[in-house]
């Protein structure tokens, strides 16, 4: 990370913007590695198109500093090196798709890839002689995704990509995309408010939530850094965990009935938390409860953000 | 070969390649000097994470069954497969025998996979290692 020759694919520092006289994002830091596929997630509202749009350039920091491979957005390098699809897929409805692919070949010479983009087209059963005005919504996707693979850009921030695509187009969409990371190492980061739909495709993920990161890194090792416990409430606890518990380490719990759910933190390997035994049933959560947890637990001002713990595996 | 992923099985979704490539190599659908699907292939078929691959194809090469040929692909090394589990073995014929002794009792497929989980449990806690070649598949 101190080697400035391999500048993360997107960095944050102190990142703010205002939209409508609000912060739609507050003193952001936030590091995204090359070579790995981002889900970018958080509430409506939370800032995610907005760091989308401010790392594609489109928008500039009202504070604080945004970088893509160490460069500023807006500038050529970086703009050579992402593309942008925005959340309404804007593309010209008087052009056929043949003329929106032909701009993307004059808009970026040199780096153009007709056989990538056409594959995607063709694969989705678009006439090239369509004009775009007149496709269905899955199908003006696929065209605006064309632009963005024949691009060939190293970092791909796609704003809501599946939002139109009907459950066969998501996975081939999906699968093409991967193999496009697979291929080229490309980076890729993604927001989507359907959580389980990411759990398989990214490695990575930005929980944002009014505008702050509350949650960021590795999925597996978030997931291993935290504990699902469910066990009967203690009546005597207004929380309902036991006395001994460590409220410090809790995202958050919730009772019902008798019983009560939490989400802590905790390491990996390590022992049950204090004042459970093994009534209590201990697991791993996957990545949608530990989403949940943390999104519920952001409500509550009480709970501090959380980092992953900074192991970047040597990069194979 | 293949792989199939089931995102709501629970199991990591590189551990579940990682079986599917032993599971292979135990029934001689992999041999020793097979290359593996890239991670590109794979990818393309199931639509998860490449970085998910390369984690599983690194796990198998630690383990000993897999190698890395730079610029090649990724090469299977040594084999999982017995010619004591065989479909014609006498160990798989003695078995067949058992389950239709079993299933004359009456047992339906729950009794007899937790009775086979409860035999195979006993056997390797209670009495440790078997004298014998070692197993090849501890993880």
């Amino acid at each position: 990370m101190s080697d400035p020759t391999h500048a993360p694919a997107l960095r944050a520092t102190r990142l703010g913007r205002l939209y409508a006289g609000r912060p739609a994002l507050h003193a952001c830091d936030a590091e995204l590695p090359a070579g790995h596929i981002t889900a970018l997630v958080g509430p409506n509202g939370a800032g995610k198109s907005t760091l989308l749009q401010l790392g594609a350039g489109l928008l500039r920091p009202s504070s604080g500093e945004i970088r893509v491979f160490g460069h500023a957005p807006g500038t050529a390098e970086a703009r050579r090196r992402t593309a942008f699809l925005a959340q309404e897929k804007p593309l010209h409805a008087r052009f056929t798709v043949a003329d929106t692919l032909r701009m993307g070949r004059m808009l970026n010479p040199g780096h153009w890839d007709q056989a990538a983009a056409e594959r995607l087209v063709r694969a989705g059963d678009i006439p090239l002689a369509a004009r775009v005005g007149a496709l269905s919504g899955g199908s003006r996707t696929r065209v605006a995704l064309a632009l963005v693979l024949g691009k060939r850009a190293d970092l791909l921030l796609l704003d809501e990509p599946l939002a139109d695509l009907d459950p066969l187009a998501r996975h081939e969409v999906m699968s093409l995309l991967m193999a496009e990371a697979a291929e080229h190492g490309t980076t890729i980061v993604m927001s989507s408010h359907v959580l389980a739909e990411l759990d398989e495709v990214c490695d990575r993920v930005l929980l944002l939530a009014g505008g702050v990161p509350r949650l960021a890194g590795d999925i597996q090792e978030l997931c291993d850094g935290h504990i699902w416990l469910t066990g009967r409430a203690d009546p005597m606890e207004e929380d309902g965990l036991p006395r001994a518990f460590d409220r410090g380490a809790v995202v958050h719990c919730a009772v019902s009935g008798r019983q009560v759910t939490a989400l802590v933190r905790t390491a990996p390997g390590a022992p049950l938390p204090a004042g459970t035994d093994e009534r209590w049933i201990a697991e791993t959560p996957s990545l949608e409860t530990l989403l949940l947890a943390h999104l519920r637990g952001a409500a509550t001002p009480a709970t501090a953000p959380t980092t992953a713990p900074t192991t970047e595996e040597a990069a194979a | 070969m293949e792989f199939r992923v089931d995102r709501r099985s629970g199991v990591a979704t590189y551990l579940q390649l990682v079986t599917q490539v032993k599971q292979a190599l135990r029934l001689g659908v992999l041999e020793p000097g097979d290359r593996l699907p890239t991670a590109r292939e794979v990818v393309a078929a199931t639509a998860i994470n490449p970085n998910t691959v390369l984690k599983a194809y690194r796990e198998l090469e630690r383990e000993g069954l897999v190698e890395p040929r730079p610029g090649a692909g990724t090469f299977v090394r040594r084999s999982l497969s017995r010619p004591e589990a065989a479909a014609d073995s006498p160990l798989r014929t003695d078995l067949a025998a058992w389950m239709a002794r079993a299933r004359e009792a009456g047992l339906d497929r729950e009794d007899i996979t937790a009775l086979i989980t409860a035999a195979v449990e006993d056997s390797f806690n209670n009495s440790g290692p078997l004298p014998g070649p070692s197993r090849e598949d501890t993880a």
